[in-house]
Order: C-alpha cells, then sequence, then structure tokens
C-alpha cells in the first residue's frame, strides 16, 4: 500500500468514526429538542444527558483530528479547501461551538433553558447539513480556478440537486444513525416507554434514508458521469449495504437484538462510506486535485504515521476505559450513580 | 464594512479568536496542576477540605474547558481558512507537531470525561486521583505542541526552499527550532502562574465578600506560594527568551525595546512615547540594562531597528506590550513574596483589606500579562508570517467574505465569554461552601 493511500484511508476511517458518533449526538439534541415541543421532554433527556455528556469532547477531537490530518497528509487541500470553504466552514463552525458551549452551560448549572435547547436540537441538523456541502463541492463543478485561485460558484452550488440532495442525506442519515443508536440505549436502561419512542423514531426515518442514497447516485449520473461509473463497478459494495439495512429495519421492527441492529447498522454504513470513498479514488476534488498531487513528502508522510500508530495506541486502552465505564457498564447506564 | 482588504481582515479575525482562546487555553493548561496539588494534598493529610477544594476547582474547570474546546476548534479550522498558503507550505513541515496535539487532545477529553463523572464510583479516593495526571498531562502537551508550531514560525528551520518550493523537509529538525525551548517553557510556566492567581483571586474575593471559614485560607497560601514559584520561573525564562530574540529575531526584540542604533552599553527604555522624528520622550531608561537583558554582559553591542528595512520592521506599539507584560510579571512576584513572608512572619498587613484587594487584581492582570506576551510575540512578527520565508500578505486568503465573518464570530465569542461568567458564578452561588463542607464534615 502507497502511502498516500495509508493516509488517506487513516483520514476517511476517523471521518467514519466521527460520522457514526458525531450523528448520534446531533440526532439526540433535535429528538431533545422535538420531545420538549410535543412536551415529551421526561421520556428523553436522562437518557440522552447520560449517554452524551462525558462523551461530547471525544466525539469533538474526531473532527479536529480529521482536519488536523488532512493539512498534514495532503497539505495542498488546505489551499483549496481553506480557500473556498471559507462561508461554509465559518458557519459550521459557529454551530459547533453554540453546540459545545450547551454541554458547559446546561448540564453542568443544571436549569435547562428552553431557548438553547432549541438551538442545540437545531444546530443539530445544520451542522451535517453545512460539513456536507464540502461533499458536494468536491464532486467538481462548482469551483473555477480564476487567475490560478479557486473561487466557489455559490449560485451553482445552491441551485444543484446534487448538494442538496446531499444535504437532505446528511440529515436523514443523522436521524436514522441517531433513532437506532438510543432505541438500544434507552432498552439498556430499562426504559419502556422511551424505548419504544425511539424505535417509532428509527422506523420513520428508514426509508427516507434509502430514498436519498438513491437519489444522490441518480443525480451523480449528470453531475460527475465519471464517479458515476466507478460506483456502478463496485455495486457489490452498495448492495452488501442494502442487505445490512434490510437486516437492521428487520430487527427493530420485531422488537428484538437491539444491540445487533446497532451493529449491522455500523456496517451497512461502513460498507456504502468506503464505497463512496472507494471511487472517488483518486480525486480529493474533481478534477483538479488527486491524491498524488496534493500528498505531502516522504518524510512528513513517514513521520506522521509514525506517530499515528504510536497516538492509537495510547488511544485504544483509553477508548476502551470510557467504553467500560460508561456505556456497556450497567449501573451507570441505568442511572444508579450520581453526577 | 470594516475591513476592505482581507488581509487585514483576516490578521483582525485572528487576533480575535487566538485572544479569546488563549483565555480558556490557560486555564485549561493551568488549572488541572493545581486541581491535583489540592487532591493530593487532601489524601496525604486526610483533610477533607483539600479534596472538596479539587472538586469545586474542577467543577469549575468543566466549563471553562468546554469553551476551551469550541474556540480551539475554531482556531485550529480557521487557520486553514483563512491563511491557506501558509498552511500549505507549513503542512508540509510542521504538520508533525499539530498531529500530536490532536492525540493529547483525545487524551485529555478522555481523562477530564471520566474524572468528572465517577466522583461518586470509586471508594478509594486514590484511584480517582490518579485519573487527573492525564488530564494535566493532556493540557501540558497541547500547549507544548502548539507553542513548538508558533516557535517555528518565529524560527524556521529543517527545510530548504527552492524555487518557491520547499524541499529536504525534515520535521523533527523542524520541531526542535531555537526558539522552542524558552518560548515552550515560558508559555507553560506562564499558563502555571496564571491560573496560580487566578484561583487565588477568586478566593481572596470570598474573603473580602465576608467568608471566614478555613478552607480559604488554605487555598489562599497554597495558591500564592504557587504563584510565587511560577513567577520566579517565568521571569527568569523570560529573560532567556530575550536573549533568544537578540540572536535569532533581533528586529522584534528591537521594536520592543525602540532600540534604534546599533550600539554598546546599550539603556533599557521604559514606557515614554514617541514623537514623529522617532524621540523618546518621558521615558525611563536604566542603563546598560538591555544589553545585560540581550546578551548578559553590559557593554554587549544589540543591533538597531535602523539595520533592517523598513518594510521589514515590526510595529512600534510592541514596546508598550513588553513593558506591560515585564511590570505586571514583577508586581505579581513581588506581591505574591511578601504574602509567603507575611503570612510565614505573621505580619497583619497581609491580611487586611487593602492587600486582599490587590490580591484580586492579581488574577486579571496575570491574564493580561499573558496577553501582552502573545500580542508581543504575534505583532512583533509582523510582517512575517514564516520569518523570513513568507508575509502575511502573501499567506492569507483572497476570499472576500472575511469581514462578514468577523461579524459573526464577534457575537459568537460575546455570546460565550457572557455564558461563561454567568454559568460559573450560578454553579458557586447555587452551592456555597458551607452549605458543602457541611454535608461531608460528619463522617
Ligand atoms: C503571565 C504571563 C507572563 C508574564 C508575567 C511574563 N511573560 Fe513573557 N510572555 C508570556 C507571558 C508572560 C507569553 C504569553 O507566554 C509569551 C507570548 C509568546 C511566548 O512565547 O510567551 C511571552 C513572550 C515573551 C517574550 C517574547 C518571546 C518571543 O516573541 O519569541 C519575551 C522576550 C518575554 N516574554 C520576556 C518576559 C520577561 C523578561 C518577563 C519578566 C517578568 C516576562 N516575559 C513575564
Ligand atoms: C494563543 C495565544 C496566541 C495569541 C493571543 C496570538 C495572537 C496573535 C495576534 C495578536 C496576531 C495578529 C498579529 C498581527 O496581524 O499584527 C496573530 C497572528 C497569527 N498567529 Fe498568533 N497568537 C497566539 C498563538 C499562536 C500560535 C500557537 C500559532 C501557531 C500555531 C499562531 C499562529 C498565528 C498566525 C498563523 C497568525 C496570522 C499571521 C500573522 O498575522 O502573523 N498564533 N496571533
Ligand atoms: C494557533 C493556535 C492554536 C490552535 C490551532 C489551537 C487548537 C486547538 C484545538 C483544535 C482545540 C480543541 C481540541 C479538542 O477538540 O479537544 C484546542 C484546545 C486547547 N488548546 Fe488550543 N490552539 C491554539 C493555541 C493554543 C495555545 C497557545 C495553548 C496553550 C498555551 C493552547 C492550549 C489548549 C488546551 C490546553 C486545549 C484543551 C482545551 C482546554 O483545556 O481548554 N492552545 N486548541
Amino acid at each position: 500500500m502507497s502511502l498516500e493511500i495509508l493516509g488517506i484511508t487513516v483520514l476517511w476511517t476517523f471521518l467514519f468514526g466521527y460520522v457514526i458518533i458525531g450523528s448520534i449526538d446531533y440526532g439526540a439534541g433535535f429528538f431533545n429538542a422535538y420531545s420538549i415541543i410535543t412536551g415529551k421532554q421526561h421520556i428523553l433527556s436522562r437518557i440522552i444527558q447520560q449517554y452524551l455528556s462525558p462523551v461530547w469532547e471525544i466525539t469533538n477531537v474526531f473532527f479536529v483530528f480529521f482536519f488536523v490530518g488532512i493539512v498534514g497528509f495532503f497539505p495542498q487541500t488546505a489551499y483549496y479547501i481553506g480557500t473556498i470553504f471559507l462561508v461554509p466552514g465559518s458557519i459550521g463552525l459557529i454551530l459547533l461551538a453554540i453546540r459545545g458551549s450547551y454541554y458547559a452551560f446546561e448540564t453542568y448549572s443544571s436549569r435547562g433553558h428552553k431557548g438553547y435547547a432549541f438551538m442545540y436540537g437545531l444546530t443539530g441538523l445544520l451542522i451535517p447539513a453545512s460539513l456536507s456541502t464540502v461533499l458536494a463541492i468536491s464532486e467538481g463543478g462548482f469551483v473555477y480556478l480564476t487567475n490560478g485561485s479557486p473561487v466557489l460558484d455559490y449560485a451553482a452550488l445552491f441551485t444543484s440537486p446534487l448538494s442538496w440532495s446531499i444535504v437532505v442525506l446528511s440529515i436523514v442519515a443523522v436521524l436514522y444513525i441517531s433513532a437506532v443508536f438510543l432505541t438500544w440505549y434507552a432498552n439498556q436502561t430499562g426504559d419502556v416507554e422511551a424505548t419504544n419512542l425511539m424505535r417509532k423514531y428509527a422506523l420513520i426515518w428508514a426509508l427516507p434514508l434509502i430514498i436519498t442514497a438513491g437519489g444522490i447516485v441518480y443525480e451523480l449520473s449528470f453531475h460527475n458521469p465519471e464517479h458515476y461509473e466507478r460506483i456502478v463497478n463496485l455495486w457489490w459494495m452498495f448492495a452488501v449495504s442494502f442487505l445490512l439495512w434490510i437486516l437492521t429495519v428487520w430487527f427493530i421492527w420485531n422488537r428484538k437484538n437491539y444491540g445487533t441492529a446497532v451493529w449491522l447498522l455500523i456496517g451497512q454504513f461502513m460498507f456504502a462510506f468506503y464505497a463512496y470513498g472507494i471511487s472517488h479514488y483518486p480525486y480529493i476534488l474533481y478534477p483538479i486535485l488527486t491524491i498524488h498531487e496534493g500528498f505531502t513528502n516522504r518524510a512528513m508522510a513517514i513521520s506522521l504515521v509514525v506517530v499515528f500508530i504510536l497516538g492509537f495506541a495510547l488511544l485504544l486502552p483509553s477508548l476502551y476505559l470510557v467504553f467500560k465505564l460508561f456505556l456497556f457498564n450497567k449501573e451507570y447506564v441505568q442511572g444508579k450513580y450520581k453526577k | 464594512m470594516l475591513f476592505e482588504d482581507p488581509v487585514l481582515a483576516s490578521r483582525f479575525l485572528t487576533l480575535m479568536t487566538l485572544t479569546f482562546h488563549i483565555i480558556y487555553a490557560t486555564i485549561g493548561v493551568g488549572v488541572p496542576l493545581f486541581i491535583m496539588i489540592a487532591h493530593w494534598i487532601g489524601i496525604r493529610k486526610n483533610d477533607e477540605h483539600y479534596i472538596i477544594m479539587a472538586r469545586r476547582w474542577s467543577r469549575g474547570y468543566m466549563v471553562t474547558v468546554a469553551v476551551g474546546v469550541v474556540t480551539g476548534t475554531i482556531i485550529g479550522l480557521q487557520l486553514s481558512l483563512l491563511w491557506p498558503n501558509f498552511m500549505e507550505i507549513a503542512g508540509q513541515i510542521i504538520a508533525l507537531p499539530l498531529f500530536m496535539e490532536t492525540f493529547a487532545f483525545f487524551f485529555e477529553a478522555i481523562f477530564l470525561g471520566i474524572y468528572a463523572y465517577t466522583w461518586d464510583r470509586f471508594d478509594n479516593q486514590r484511584k480517582h486521583f490518579l485519573l487527573l495526571i492525564p488530564v494535566a498531562i493532556g493540557g501540558g502537551m497541547s500547549a507544548f505542541f502548539i507553542t513548538i508550531v508558533n516557535s517555528f514560525m518565529n524560527t524556521p528551520t529543517g527545510f530548504e526552499m527552492v524555487d518557491g518550493a520547499l524541499v529536504h523537509a525534515n520535521p523533527i529538525a523542524a520541531m526542535f527550532n531555537p526558539a522552542m525551548p524558552t518560548k515552550v517553557s515560558h508559555v507553560v510556566a506562564t499558563a502555571y502562574m496564571t491560573a496560580a492567581f487566578l484561583l487565588a483571586s477568586i478566593t481572596a474575593f470570598k474573603l473580602l465578600k465576608g467568608s471566614r471559614h478555613v478552607y480559604y485560607k488554605k487555598a489562599l497560601y497554597l495558591t500564592m506560594k504557587i504563584g510565587l514559584i511560577f513567577s520566579i520561573a517565568s521571569a527568569i525564562i523570560g529573560d532567556f527568551s530575550g536573549k533568544l530574540l537578540a540572536e535569532y529575531q533581533p528586529e522584534k526584540l528591537a521594536a520592543a525595546e525602540w532600540h534604534f542604533e546599533t550600539e554598546g552599553e546599550a539603556p533599557l527604555v521604559m514606557y515614554g512615547f514617541l514623537d514623529k522624528n522617532q524621540e523618546v520622550h518621558y521615558a525611563i531608561k536604566v542603563p546598560y540594562m538591555l544589553s545585560i537583558l540581550a546578551h548578559s554582559n553590559p557593554t554587549a553591542e544589540v543591533i538597531g531597528l535602523n539595520e533592517f528595512k523598513p518594510e521589514e520592521t515590526p510595529p512600534l506599539i510592541v514596546h508598550y506590550f513588553f513593558d506591560s507584560m515585564v511590570t505586571i510579571g514583577m508586581f505579581l512576584l513581588v506581591l505574591s513574596l511578601i504574602y509567603w513572608m507575611g503570612i510565614r512572619r505573621h505580619w497583619a498587613f497581609v491580611r487586611s483589606t487593602f492587600f486582599r484587594w490587590l490580591i484580586v487584581l492579581s488574577g486579571p492582570l496575570a491574564f493580561l500579562a499573558m496577553e501582552f506576551g502573545w500580542w508581543l510575540a504575534e505583532v512583533g512578527r509582523q510582517p512575517w508570517i514564516l520569518r523570513g520565508i513568507m508575509t502575511v500578505e502573501e499567506a492569507a486568503t483572497s476570499s472576500d467574505y472575511v469581514n462578514v465573518m468577523i461579524v459573526l464570530f464577534a457575537l459568537l465569542y460575546i455570546v460565550l465569554g457572557v455564558g461563561t461568567v454567568v454559568v460559573l458564578r450560578r454553579i458557586f452561588k447555587n452551592n456555597p461552601i458551607e452549605v458543602e463542607l457541611k454535608g461531608n464534615d460528619s463522617p
């Protein structure tokens, strides 16, 4: 495996990690706000606080890891994406900041403020929407070079069906992933009412997910035929993903093995996510930048890989500890400890 | 709007974000040390007061860390958004410490989450205490790695530029650049110093407001004593930083000192102002002192600003930044020294209202000194972003929307800043120490 493939695989994997744990977080915030509107707050808030509060900073680091890593392995992306991503990126950052401070300001001071909870719920949908525009941009067609420096064509971006389908998919995926996970988690806590509510949400969002995902592939066939063709060549990975989706929904429908359903869901997204990534190869930004041109020098690449391996060796046991203490600890999950 | 020029706008936005982030980052680096020390003394002496101290400090700390994390995330991505050309070059040579930093964040975030949510889980306090060590190390490592990146910007090494392309990159050599040792140690020492005076100033305020509990006296003595130690360390390391500037960035030192002609037996110019002809008025001049500061030798020659091209000299305002930082540093050193001696020798006036007000002032002053230090370091590097290699002009984004972003981010920082104060006050008001101790004093 060449160094650039290794680098992009590592980054893609961390991005996948962020997509999954970030979605759980974002969706939970939305469901929390929604439950306040519909007066069902008592059902969900405890569960949401209990799972999310200890881990939100860890979630955030996955994001930081990705954008620091991409500057390290592919410094030229800093140049291209940096120049064109200023507006959507800044908006995403401000939303992230509102969200992060919610934990600090609400959780630790234990007095609910409704306005903040709504903002929090709303950011849960807007962040994925604004960050996912980078995926639309990477498909090409929205960036022009004027005097050698890249310029983003906002009009084209905002009127393109492709970019809107990507935005919609990101929101639907957030809601679906989050609902499936929280069904399992609520079931762990033994809270039947919450489990049923989350199960309902999971089932509601299952079908829209597949429809929007299919819509994007369809849009791509016009927008970027080259990429579309590579996706078609990888049809079997998408097929596996689809099968896993059916199985997930089946388990949830039949109210059993919620734990297995979560793993199947992760598998489903993993296949789709990597298939998309592989089909995107070798471009980072169609048709301007490939991972080969944008790659850093050898010395830097090797030292980054070494640091990554060492860092990962440090990280795995610590993450294991977190899971053991919070996620898979029956007594914590059932709320037996004080904060 | 505010700034027509994207370069100026980017500089202003960077200034704003960093100035805001560093307040929280300094707390993030400094305060865990104090939580750790208090927790440790509590276990050793079996003194409930110190355990509660650790617990209360850590509660406030959770809030500031959260804001530190969000503002840090902002500056991290903003570096690429505002300085794309710089990050393209920097990515090739100094991405290594940035990458290492993310692991430090992971480490800190993980253990902080565990520490904060497991106070009631361990029968043995020592086990809970152990969780703090990675938090303190993680915070210190973040400061260490990011300051390495900054020292590289001031004294870039470990590569060659051939026709605008970076060749022979050696990331390790870039990390161990000449400014790294002094810069890193000064930043870490001043972070501990600032945290000490922050906690001391809150405690002194409580004493002034009529709390008489012995808890506060213990806390005040502890924080002032540690504050003294780190003040001394900061002053000594600061002196080394000056010597380093004399060798590697003489224009920054000369601008900070308003030292125009290259000469020996150079005096140290403090305060004053400049007229149109660059004549210094109303300044205090300490003979030989600049030569001593720069080269440890009263007759040594110090390079003056006139040796440099006018367009490559930093703004002269950095003089005031430098003087303010050093003045505050000396003031805090003397203040904590008097307090420490006063407590040991039972001088009554260190318990007086006036002296306590001075201690209340010490926290905000320490933060000011820290900001002045960074402004000195960063504005004093102008016009370079990578000294001698790339100017800010060449580095900045070409996007026209930066000035709109300035407004958005300014609003955000106001919300975050006010929010922090309100939330911290609420946490501690609703849960005063007297109440918390009653719950615990009876075994
Ligand atoms: C509480 C904060 C604080 C205090 C009391 C001091 N400093 Fe400082 N100083 C900093 C906080 C700081 C800083 C924020 O940490 C800086 C900014 C960049 C850096 O490397 O450290 C800094 C930078 C800095 C620089 C510039 C380094 C560079 O640009 O590369 C010099 C020469 C000094 N300091 C010297 C001193 C001296 C002689 C002090 C005497 C008491 C002193 N500092 C006290
Ligand atoms: C956290 C404490 C810091 C503060 C308060 C601070 C402050 C500042 C200020 C005031 C400027 C504007 C200078 C001007 O345009 O006149 C600036 C610029 C800048 N700083 Fe820092 N800085 C800090 C640390 C860092 C670190 C650690 C890095 C590198 C990793 C860094 C990178 C930059 C860059 C890229 C610019 C823009 C280019 C420039 O104007 O020189 N800063 N900073
Ligand atoms: C250009 C300069 C800087 C950048 C790009 C930067 C980047 C970041 C990022 C991305 C985070 C959030 C990490 C997370 O998600 O957990 C963060 C937090 C933090 N930063 Fe900065 N930072 C800068 C300056 C500094 C400086 C100068 C210091 C120390 C003196 C510092 C110390 C910290 C610490 C300790 C945290 C952890 C959060 C906390 O404890 O408050 N940073 N920074």
